[in-house]
């Protein structure tokens, strides 16, 4: 293999990693922000200009506290816990493409980690792995809440997976691949995803929110009935590392929605930018456009935590199997008609 | 070739040890665990036969979803007294009887698919690919594909019924 390759390649992770790790970090200070403008308050103002250091004072905070370890036989796996949940939030980023083609000193540069063939179900098997970091720290903990906590989570990512996979699949029906860097060239202009699929998108939002355990589907920590949940027994930087991949997983999950449904890195008059502006500026505006998306997403999930209460359990596992399931098979078959018409009107003769 | 020699070892050391200790363990969790570690090392067998598909599905279906319900189950049974049943004779017999079946499938199978590879690799198609492989299976082998998913279905009905009776009952 090239050197260069290697030297371009490792360059783009650690940018991709520094980038989701700011992101999480400032998606701490934008959700207390947000929650003080929803319920008319300031929110932190004291670190930093307007508390922007905050989250760095929250990291150090963090970071000193004591390591409180509880009376556990599983000492190793109580460490695993959050190791798993941090390292399977940082995988997935591998396979999103980030803006398309640079051109630098008479080479293609392609902002993506990793183009595999099946880039789609990667994301959805790293996802699925995820809730082990939840089950084993919440066994380990030796503590009947943390472990009623984990056990709601698993099941609850359990339920909204086979909902995802299918609402994906009419989406993919359409686009005809399970590379994300062709599902987002596919997507020009404003040719975006969500206005041919909305039924799609929205099964797929709900199962996001389900699957990162945002508000309002929170029940692996609810804190009414389980005190912190599956952390319950975490104390320091372990706790650090749940509460961050949550973050983490936040912003990859938003990431996957604009890239999905909102056309990714693709804005209107893209195809005029690159002609008159050159290909280099029009990819960065591109890559701003897909923040700008991101942003978007992560606003929407802090805006929905502070607008909808927490559902019941019951509730829960009846919306995930008995309404978006069927709504996500009837969305595939409506789609299958769709593609399908002129045959079909061939078949019946008209 | 040598480093994929390399990571071939590594991955089959750590496939058989933790096979070896899935049985071993005391504890059914750490068992589960184990299993888990397992199905990710042959994962990676089959990224090394860079058949990337069949890779992520394994790690899809087996860890992501079957293991995960085990465990639960096992977390929430509270099966952690570390104690052994005892199987009665005819279910050790029926074991044995079913992993031989297995065997003579996987044999069969592999008779059956080397005149079939040899096939792809003179056309230099890419055999791993989704495209050839939902082509091939949707077409060629579209029944026994259905018969598989009605086995499926059946197994499922199946299931609920077993768990519904108990409540008719009482």
């Amino acid at each position: 293999m090239d050197s260069s390759i290697i030297i371009e390649k490792s360059v783009i992770i650690l940018v991709v990693f520094a980038i989701t790790m700011l992101m999480a970090m400032y998606s701490t200070l934008a959700e207390r922000k947000v929650a003080a403008w929803l319920q008319d308050r300031i929110g932190p103002n004291r670190a930093g200009k307007g508390g922007l250091l905050q989250p760095l004072a929250d990291g150090l905070k963090l970071f000193s506290k004591e390591e409180f370890e509880p009376n556990t036989p599983n000492r190793f796996l109580f460490f695993v816990g959050p190791a798993i949940a941090m390292s399977t939030a940082l995988m997935t980023s591998a396979v999103i493409p980030w803006g398309d083609r640079f051109h630098f000193f008479g080479r293609d540069i392609i902002l993506q980690a990793t183009d595999i063939d099946v880039a789609l179900l990667y994301v959805i098997g790293v996802m699925s792995v995820g809730v082990y970091g939840i089950m084993i720290g919440g066994w380990a903990s030796n503590n009947k809440f943390s472990l009623m906590g984990a056990v709601r989570a698993a099941s609850q990512m359990i339920s909204y997976e086979v909902a995802m996979g299918l609402s994906i699949i009419a989406l993919l029906m359409m686009t005809g691949t399970l590379s994300l860097r062709e599902i987002s060239a596919q997507q020009p202009g404003m040719h975006w995803n969500v206005f041919y699929q909305p039924l799609s998108f929205f099964i797929f939002l709900i199962c996001a929110f389900a699957e990162t355990n945002r508000t309002p589907f929170d029940l692996a920590e609810c804190e009414t009935e389980l005190i912190g949940g599956y952390h319950t027994e975490y104390s320091s930087m372990k706790m650090g590392f749940y509460l961050f991949a949550e973050y983490a997983n936040m912003f990859i999950s938003s990431t996957i929605l604009a890239v999905l449904f909102f056309g990714g890195y693709n804005y209107p008059g893209m195809s005029w930018a690159v002609e008159n502006w050159g290909v280099n500026i029009a990819n960065v505006i591109g890559i701003a456009v897909l923040f700008a998306k991101i942003c978007g997403f992560i606003f929407l999930y802090m805006w929905v935590r502070w607008t909808i209460p927490r559902f019941r359990y019951d509730q829960l596992m009846h919306l995930g199997w008995r309404v978006l399931i069927p709504l996500s098979i009837i969305n595939i078959i409506i789609t299958g008609i769709v593609i399908l018409r002129a045959e079909i009107a061939i078949y019946l003769g008209f | 070739m040598s480093t994929i020699l390399i990571i071939f070892c590594v991955l089959a050391a750590v496939t058989v040890l933790t096979a070896f200790l899935t049985i071993f363990s005391r504890n059914p969790i750490h068992s589960a665990l184990y299993l888990v570690i397992c199905f990710f090392s042959i994962a990676g067998h089959y990224l090394l036969l860079n058949s990337q598909f069949l890779a992520v599905v394994h790690i899809i279906v087996y860890s992501g979803a079957i293991m995960i319900l085990f465990l639960f189950t096992i977390m929430l049974m509270n099966l952690n007294k570390e104690n052994e049943v005892h199987k009665p004779r005819i279910t050790r017999l029926g074991a044995i009887v079913s992993f031989c079946l297995i065997c003579l499938v996987l044999l069969a199978v592999f008779i059956n698919s080397k005149p079939i590879v040899g096939e792809y690799i003179s056309t230099g198609e890419d055999y791993q690919s989704i495209k050839v492989l939902g082509k091939v299976l949707l077409n060629e082998y579209m029944v026994p594909f259905e018969f598989a998913s009605i086995l499926l279905l059946v197994a499922m009905i199946g299931t609920v019924l077993l768990s519904k009776k108990e409540k008719t009952e009482k």
